[in-house]
């Protein structure tokens, strides 16, 4: 049951080493768009400081939005993604797996990355913590979410495009938490209920977005 | 409506879809002609001024119906797109694409009249309140249903691919509405939401409902003659088709 | 090797608003091969696609036994293997990780010195070691090759299989293919050129 997933794991990992560019585009962007942002609002570090969790999620969600466009589209132009759906193993499963990989690849990066960022715009150490768990439980949900997205516009044209229209407004209830964890602690109050939600959430997302995410795959080879 | 229509009329499924909807059209668009009429009459002439807010409260009348027209028509669609996904239901998948663009105006008017009623009542035209900001959300949720439709060129494909996303986002629907709401809650000081009168006279909620009613038979009629366009299209080479057209040319 | 007829009911397909076929029935019993022919354009691809579970047709069915292809048990990939117009493989892989992930990903122990040979035999010694995105189109297309034909499937399902090979090539090919009904197994195929093949061989003519 688990070795072709472990095959498939590896494969994507192995294609994303000898392409390390892939990934690090998406870490670079990270970090250009919240480098961006003081310049466009005023070096003030308490200022800033009030924005940082905004910025950092918001800079984050865009980040693995763009990535999401590669997820399915390399496998579907050479057909190996179709090849997939003649494997003897649930299409959720296979999918579920390729997020993963997904997200180990650009996912994970932003989450390492983060503190820097965040040493930036002048968050305090304990901030940062929290930071990083609520990413760490938030960036999954992005890619479970947009792996949706990404399926529904295999093969379309300007489908990077449409991808953002079909899952930003999705990706409310992450950044909403998210953020919100981070800007409890700078209030003196507990990120504790925030994150919580976000991991249910992510459960929640983890049992029921791959089978849609399947579901259109298999629709947009039909 | 030819004999000849009346026979294919027992046969043929999408055929009995479009003379019914030809024939239930006329009297939905005409009730709602009339409960507008009524409705906007009770609304602005009848009901009485608000003590706090004046007259401008009376754009609920068409803030409220719009908002629930609006929420209700995505969850509509959504059961639309499932039935027309799940059991291959041509007439489903053509209500469900026909809902969506109705659903979006009501979306958008509510979000407008929702602005136009933050003017006079907090001097400026958008706060982010829970609910104007769920609207919001839930008008991308639309645009995006509608984009994906359109950007398929194969109609089926299109029909079950915008299946997918319409479901999608009709679980999200509630999450989304209370992660905003929560959102709102905790960032108190810097917003105002938006409360209605506590107590409501008896004549400003029979205009409200008369005015909600209005909004439904619009819906209901548009909808129908939208989705009758798109039946033609789809059936194009269908025998019915071609019976009812020359029928209609004679 | 196969245990059960492979059959089509009054299959039907469209594109757009027409029609490609209708009424497309066959049974295909073990050590059979069914070669498809008819013009470009005429729906040789759908139908081949419609017949390994990939597309839903617009009317009729297809059955492995007496299941529905689409819900046999594990799938339809435990009954057949499909090779399309593309080849599948990754560019960035050399030939024989390709065939050694497809094997995994299918579920089987991919045997490397198996794959070593069946690319030896389909004359690709000495590039077993090269990232596929160096090959020619003929040489990526034999690795696709070599990939289904090391994975043990009762029905073997080929969309222009001799497109970009070359004579010695199509030769093996052949042999593989006569080998694959002698052990009983099952073939359907869309080719242009003409092939002479020992065995139970049907036609099926679209359009």
């Amino acid at each position: 049951m688990f070795r072709p997933l472990l095959a498939l794991l590896r494969r994507d990992l192995t294609l994303a080493l000898r392409r390390p560019q892939d990934a690090l585009t998406v870490v670079g962007f990270f970090v250009v768009v919240v480098a961006l942002f003081p310049l466009g609002i005023g070096p003030d570090p308490e200022f800033l400081r009030s924005l940082a969790p905004g910025v950092l999620w918001v800079a984050a969600l865009l980040a693995v939005m763009l990535s999401l466009e590669r997820l399915f589209s390399d496998d579907y132009r050479d057909g190996t993604l179709e090849q997939m759906l003649l494997v003897p193993e649930p299409l959720g499963l296979l999918v579920l797996t390729k997020i993963f990989a997904h997200w180990l690849i650009t996912g994970l990066p932003l989450v390492l990355i983060s503190p820097l960022l965040a040493v930036q715009l002048n968050l305090r150490p304990d901030e940062i913590l929290i930071l990083m768990a609520a990413l760490l439980l938030g960036t999954p949900i992005l890619s479970l979410i947009g792996a949706i997205g990404a399926a529904l516009t295999l093969g379309l044209r300007g489908g990077g495009v449409l991808i953002a229209l079909l899952i930003l407004p999705l990706y409310a209830p992450p950044l909403i938490l998210g953020a919100g964890a981070v800007d409890a602690v700078m209030h003196g109050a507990s990120a504790q209920a925030h994150l919580s939600l976000l991991g249910a959430m992510m459960v929640f997302a983890l049992f029921a977005t791959p089978w849609a995410t399947a579901a259109a795959v298999r629709i947009m080879l039909d | 409506m030819s004999e000849r229509g009346i026979q294919w009329f027992r046969f043929t499924a999408p055929a009995n879809f479009y003379d019914l909807a030809g024939r239930l059209i006329p009297w939905f668009a005409a009730l709602t002609v009339a409960l507008f009429g009524v409705g906007l009459y009770m609304g602005l002439v009848v009901a009485p001024s608000d003590y706090q807010q004046g007259d401008s409260y009376r754009i609920i009348y068409i803030h409220v119906p719009t908002a629930w027209m609006g929420m209700f028509l995505y969850v509509l669609m959504a059961v639309y797109a499932a039935i027309g996904l799940i059991w291959r239901i041509k007439i489903a998948e053509i209500m469900a694409k026909s809902i969506a663009p109705t659903g979006a105006l009501f979306t958008f008017l509510a979000l407008w009249t929702g602005a136009l009623w933050g003017r006079p009542t907090w001097g400026v035209f958008w706060v982010w309140d829970a609910r104007l900001t769920s609207m919001l959300l839930l008008l991308f949720l639309y645009l995006g249903y509608m984009a994906l439709h359109a950007a398929i060129d194969d109609r089926q494909r299109a029909s079950n691919a915008s299946a997918v996303l319409a479901m999608v986002g009709v679980v999200n629907v509630p999450i989304i509405y209370f992660s905003v709401h929560w959102w709102n809650t905790l960032h108190q000081g810097a917003s105002i939401t938006v409360t209605e009168a506590p107590t409501m006279a008896m004549i400003m909620f029979v205009t409200l409902m008369i005015m909600v009613l209005a909004a439904w038979m619009y819906s209901i009629a548009v909808v129908l003659a939208r989705a009758r366009v798109e039946l033609l299209e789809r059936e194009r080479t269908a025998h019915w088709v071609r019976e009812r057209l020359e029928g209609e040319r004679g | 090797m196969a245990d059960r007829e492979f059959r089509a009911v009054a299959l039907a397909a469209e594109r757009g608003d027409r029609r490609l076929f209708d009424d497309i029935d066959f049974t295909l019993s073990p050590g059979q091969l069914l070669q498809v022919s008819g013009r470009n354009g005429c729906g040789k691809t759908s139908l081949l696609r419609i017949l390994s579970g990939l597309s839903r047709p617009v009317a009729g069915q297809v059955y492995w036994g007496d299941e529905p292809i689409q819900s046999v048990d594990g799938g339809t990939g435990s009954c057949l293997g499909y090779l399309g117009h593309q080849n599948a493989l990754k560019e960035d892989l050399t030939a024989e990780e390709n065939i050694l992930i497809a094997g995994g990903l299918g579920g089987g122990r991919p045997d490397r010195e198996a794959v070593l040979a069946m690319l030896a035999s389909l004359g690709l010694a000495g590039y077993e070691d090269l990232p596929v995105r160096y090959l020619s189109q003929g040489q990526k297309r034999r690795v696709a090759l070599a990939r289904l034909l090391l994975q043990p499937r009762a029905l073997l399902i080929l969309d222009e299989p001799y497109a970009a090979l070359d004579v010695q090539v199509i030769d093996v090919l052949r042999s593989a293919i006569e080998a694959h009904l002698e052990r009983k197994g099952m073939i359907v195929i869309t080719t242009h050129q003409a092939v002479d093949i020992d065995g139970d061989c049907h036609k099926l003519q679209l359009g």
